[in-house]
């Protein structure tokens, strides 16, 4: 569906970044310090640290980047930003650009924060707030319905506590807590992407 | 003490049968004592919270929580409004920002509201509790309505990411934060020091990525460990969870014996002010705040 909408990037990967990625005309300010690097609590889990990516969008590897986990692996603490010499918008970077690459289809396949972000996206819009019952029961059955009995049987204990100390309600698998103005909360997020569809090439 | 009123975000997970249900208990026991009133946003959403930009991408994401502006603006003009979870405050912080600073996204989302028949206008503050208490309150009015000083408990001050970076308190470092520890002080307690104040619990990656946060939490049980602290005090729901739920899972896998109670900031203020354990959302603990619950029985 995005073809069209990306040709015309080709060559430019950095100016498609700009215009289509949440914050990425910051990308170009980067200089290379490596600060956020050391600074992610997931350092060590990331193929390619922020700092790695930036330089890789402006020497236009899109395939890998778009293709890449790295962008999964944050955690939203927000250190690389507040350590930014530069203060880039670092965290909201990334966001975007895993937000991107799910949008193209170019994610990881089966990457778990991209199947979970799915699942509780799902879940909040649904009625308008997290029902924590369905969200963690999606996430458990997310592998099929073996794995899933055994990720429950693993978390029996845990899911027992809290439901004994009244934070987790067996009754809100009927649906739960949720906003009252459905029609209206339901047509506010149908618009918002439509007009970002539009902007940023996914409109169909 | 002149009485404060603010249009209240609870927010999910605060919500009844959820799984910071008793932050909310706590939090409701503690405004009490400190005559501050806390009125529900009408209606108020999810603001998406710190996963949410995967699939829901930028503007829905704005518009969600340019929703809960518009509402206290049209149901509560003129009140600022206070959250109490971290990824709520922070999430209502950056949509302000962003719209406050963009004429562009400004149009965009009130197109979106306007769908639901609203419109942002940008004349409510978001402030968190804590900012509440200590800017509007300040620790002297925070501690006279001690009447039981947690006396002889030693707390490790668990600020983490939301309430600390990129915001933060003002006036607090990031890598230092003191306000966490001073409100220990301040109804009695003693905040020891130790190194992993700041340090991110792996957030909704617990969910997604369980052995690289529970490295995570183990590093910041063992560190309050190290340090002498009985139990770790935060202000943000996640980090509770997270830090609570998964030491039987890591005491599970790794062989340790962690049994840390987790406890929210105005779970230690209701008990300090002399509300009783269930005011305090203690039966909401998995792992038991036992000195507390004794000095509540005092």
């Amino acid at each position: 569906m995005s073809e069209q909408a990306t040709a015309r990037y080709r060559n430019d990967f950095l100016k498609e970044v700009e215009k289509n990625v949440e914050e990425g005309h910051w990308v170009k300010m980067c200089m290379q310090c490596g600060v956020c690097a050391g600074s992610c609590p997931l350092g060590p889990a990331w193929a390619h640290p922020p700092q790695e990516i930036f330089m890789m969008i402006r020497a236009g590897k899109r395939e890998e980047v778009l293709t890449s986990d790295s962008m999964w692996m944050c955690t939203s603490c927000y250190n690389c930003i507040v350590r930014c010499p530069r203060q880039l918008p670092i965290t909201h970077i990334m966001h975007g650009l895993a937000n991107y690459a799910h949008r193209l289809g170019l994610a990881p396949k089966g990457q778990p924060t991209q199947a979970t972000a799915t699942l509780f996206w799902n879940n909040l819009i649904k009625k308008g707030r997290v029902n924590e019952l369905t969200f963690s029961l999606a996430l458990y059955f997310k592998d099929g319905f073996v794995q899933g009995i055994k990720n429950a049987l693993n978390m029996q204990a845990v899911g027992l506590g809290l439901m004994k100390a009244k934070r987790l309600n067996p009754m809100e698998i009927l649906g739960g807590h949720g906003v009252k103005d459905q029609a209206g909360l339901q047509a506010m997020i149908a618009k918002a992407r439509e007009i970002e569809d539009r902007k940023k090439g996914f409109a169909k | 003490m002149a009485k404060k009123e603010y249009a209240f975000y609870p927010g999910c997970s605060s919500q009844k049968g959820a799984s910071a249900s008793n932050y909310l208990t706590s939090v409701n026991a503690m405004c009490d004592k400190l005559d501050v009133t806390i009125t529900e946003i009408p209606d108020w959403n999810c603001c998406g919270a710190s996963i949410g930009y995967a699939e829901g991408g930028e503007l829905p994401r704005l518009a969600l929580s340019a929703r809960n502006f518009a509402l206290a603006e049209t149901h509560m003009p003129g009140k600022e409004m206070v959250a109490t979870c971290a990824a709520c405050w922070l999430a209502q912080r950056e949509v302000k920002e962003r719209l406050d600073h963009s004429e562009v996204l400004l149009k965009e989302t009130n197109e979106a509201l306007a769908a639901a028949g609203l419109q942002y206008q940008g004349t409510t503050p978001i402030r968190h509790m804590v900012e509440v208490l200590i800017e509007d309150l300040g620790y002297d009015a925070l501690k006279q309505p001690v009447v039981k000083p947690l006396q002889g408990i030693k707390f490790a001050g668990y600020v983490g990411c939301q309430t600390n970076r990129p915001f933060g308190i003002a006036g607090e470092s990031f890598e230092n934060p003191v306000y966490l520890d001073k409100l220990v002080e301040t109804v009695g307690g003693e905040a020891v020091p130790y190194d992993q104040k700041v340090t991110c619990c792996g957030g909704a990656l617990a969910f997604s990525e369980p052995e690289k946060s529970q490295k995570q939490i183990r590093d910041i049980v063992e560190s309050a460990y190290d340090h002498g602290a009985e139990m770790i005090v935060t202000p943000c729901p996640l980090c509770q969870a997270n830090v609570e739920i998964y030491q039987s899972e890591i005491n599970k896998k790794q062989g340790t014996k962690f049994s840390m109670p987790v406890l929210y900031y105005s779970q230690l203020m209701t008990i300090a002010y002399g509300g009783s354990a269930k005011e305090a959302g203690l039966d909401g603990q998995l792992i038991k705040a036992t000195k507390l619950e004794e000095i509540a029985k005092k």
